[in-house]
């Protein structure tokens, strides 16, 4: 750890950072708030309507659906991603050049355009023209992501673990890493079983790796857009519409400006709080080190 | 600036803000703060209860609209409260 | 011996499951469409170029590359240009606020574009920079900026600052110290920067898509908008895929040993 030393003028080199950021967040932001209290029809048209958005989108039924649907959503992302990425990390070869190539293959789905991750997996999907759509029909599944709301809600999340246990994996591989000899050394002299050395050895180690990659999948799955949006574009019905896309289908595909502006708002503040407890779970895990 | 659509209730509202902020910038330089342990779980300076205080009082807004047709202003009283009380002894 | 014969099973299975959708993408596009709809086959038949003779001779299909490839290049050096003496900062001083500005920076990376979608669109029209390169570059330094300091706050805490101590009694001026001494002390940590910003500008579709319109439509809504005209054309469809995974592979070769600490904004 770098001992800081105290120094106000270190803030000149921090602003061209700070400008560059807040022209595009705090000016949008504060838009969205002026939108959220008014009915909008054009810019010599706005009415003052107070707090009527907030209580009509947080009475609204659509959007507590997909809200929950989202929580749901980013749960079983987790519950499965997490698991299967510190399995892939114990199975990888420590070192040498296989253990280099797994690395590129595993970055390989975190480097595809997001749009592009929803195209493959829409080719790759169907029936009649992709490997696993025809595969699932020919083994006599009646499998249609494009017509069946579960189908195409386990499709989406077979997707979001191919796309994101990479990340998983690369991490705790590179917590498993820092872990030295000498500790697998000492417990092969115990005899300890290959459960008991994961277990007191390798997941203490693993933890702040672990903390990371739980909170970057939570936000990351939180703002899921494009790849739901290209395979199956939020149906059917709404069983693969998340937060993302509600929004932006309000915003953009409707024009409700107001309850656009106050949705955003109540998303807006549920990232800030989980943020918040992501950044002072890694401060409090750097200061204890 | 008109596409922005400004009103005067959401100006007052950023100004106040930007305010607290200049007066806890004036007064960390007066007198910076320590980082101590109150009642939340991790030992935070003035700032960082200043921070939870805000988000937490957004929230409680949040929920009276939710919950009730009662007056924001008493969800504001609740939120000065609670914010002061954070200030002190969080 | 027996668990790591099981391992390796283990392993290659999945990465079995990771390169299969990869695979088909890429046997789809060198096939025509007669052969992709007429029936299933793991390996094309007939071997075509066409689909990519498609994007290379039609401008409205390459221009879509030239166009993210632009916005992304200049958002990859404003961001390092302005993250890297922030960063340098934030890993060496204390000052009023450093934690907040920080954790202000985070919450930038994190919140999802569709908040700020309509204002932005608003935002850019009015400084009339709708529909161009810099707009894009622009938008994407929201999130590209705060991943950066992050990464290479990282990447320079590990220098100690006794270097920086002595440069300074040598008489070395801030300026020439950074760009003499310290940049190339910590230059894998700006490739690895550089590949992310790059990565994370290249990847975005939803910010590119609003603020373009013809002059600076990146390749992903071309995509998407081609697609529907006629019936999909699968083939060209899968090409144009193709094409965008490629510069992310050609790259991730050397920086395959910092992967883990980019995505993770430079905290391992």
């Amino acid at each position: 750890m770098i001992v800081k030393i105290k120094n106000q003028k270190a803030l000149w080199l921090i602003l061209p950072v700070f400008v560059l950021v807040a022209f595009s967040s705090l000016i949008p932001l504060m838009t969205i708030v002026n939108y959220s209290i008014q009915d909008i029809f054009d810019v010599n048209n706005a009415y003052y309507v107070g707090t009527d958005w907030f209580r009509e989108v947080l009475a609204d039924p659509r959007l507590r659906d997909s809200l929950v649907r989202q929580f749901g959503f980013s749960a079983s992302v987790l519950l499965i991603e997490i698991p299967l990425g510190i399995g892939v990390a114990l199975m990888m070869p420590k070192s040498g050049r296989l253990a280099s190539l797994c690395l590129v293959v595993l970055a390989v789905p975190l480097l595809i355009p997001w749009n592009v991750v929803g195209t493959i997996w829409q080719i790759y999907g169907r029936a009649d023209i992709g490997l696993m759509g025809s595969a699932l029909t020919s083994m006599g599944f009646d499998y249609n992501y494009a017509s069946d709301p579960v189908d195409a809600w386990l499709t989406v999340l077979v997707m979001d673990v191919w796309h994101w246990t990479s990340l998983v994996a690369l991490l705790c591989f590179s917590g498993l890493r820092a872990i030295p000899a000498a500790y697998y050394q000492a417990a092969q002299i115990d005899r300890a079983s290959g459960w008991s050395v994961f277990r007191y050895i390798q997941l203490p180690k693993l933890k702040n790796v672990l903390v990371i990659a739980i909170l970057l999948r939570f936000m990351d799955s939180f703002m899921i857009y494009a790849e739901p949006f290209v395979l199956t574009g939020g149906g059917p019905g709404n069983s693969t519409t998340f937060l993302s896309q509600t929004l932006t289908k309000m915003a953009i595909g409707q024009f409700d400006l107001g309850p656009a502006a106050a949705f955003s708002l109540i998303y807006f503040l549920i990232i800030l709080a989980v943020s918040y407890v992501f950044f002072t779970t890694i401060t409090q895990m750097d200061k204890e080190r | 600036m008109g596409w922005m659509a400004w009103t005067q209730n959401t100006a007052i509202f950023f100004c106040c803000i930007a305010l607290i902020l200049v007066v806890m910038t004036l007064w960390e330089l007066k007198s910076p703060s320590l980082e101590r342990k109150g009642f939340l779980p991790m030992e935070t300076t003035r700032g960082d209860r200043l921070f939870i205080g805000l988000l937490s009082s957004a929230y409680i807004h949040l929920a009276f609209l939710a919950t009730t047709q009662l007056s924001l202003w008493i969800a504001l009283a609740i939120s000065v409260g609670w914010l002061l009380a954070l200030l002190r002894w969080g | 011996m027996k668990m790591k014969k099981g391992y390796t099973l283990g392993l290659s299975l999945y990465l079995v499951f990771l390169l299969l959708p990869v695979y088909w993408l890429v046997v789809m596009s060198f096939k025509t469409n007669e052969e992709i709809l007429g029936q299933l086959t793991l390996w094309p038949q007939t071997f075509s170029f066409d689909n990519y003779v498609t994007i290379f001779t039609d401008p409205s299909w390459y221009m879509g590359y030239i166009n993210s490839m632009t916005y992304v290049a200049i958002n990859v050096v404003i961001t390092l240009i302005t993250a890297l003496p922030a960063a340098y900062a934030f890993s060496r001083y204390n000052f009023l606020g450093d934690k907040h500005l920080f954790f202000w920076l985070l919450t930038n990376k994190m919140s999802p574009p569709a908040i700020a979608l309509l204002p932005f669109f608003q935002l850019y029209s009015s400084v009339g920079l709708f529909d161009t390169h810099i707009a894009v570059a622009l938008a994407h330094c929201l999130f590209s900026i705060p991943l950066a300091v992050w990464i290479l706050e990282g990447f320079m805490s590990g220098v100690p600052r006794e270097i920086d101590e002595t440069a300074y009694i040598d008489g070395y001026s801030f300026p020439r110290f950074f760009i003499t001494i310290f940049m190339p002390m910590i230059r894998s940590g700006i490739g690895v920067t550089a590949f992310f910003t790059f990565m994370f500008s290249w990847v975005e579709l939803l910010m590119a898509r609003t603020l373009t319109s013809v002059d600076a439509k990146p390749i992903g809504a071309i995509m998407t908008r081609t697609v529907g005209a006629a019936g999909v054309d699968w083939g060209l469809l899968a090409a144009a895929g193709v094409l965008t995974i490629i510069p992310g592979c050609l790259v991730v070769w050397f920086v395959r040993n910092h992967i883990a600490r980019g995505f993770a904004l430079g905290r391992l």
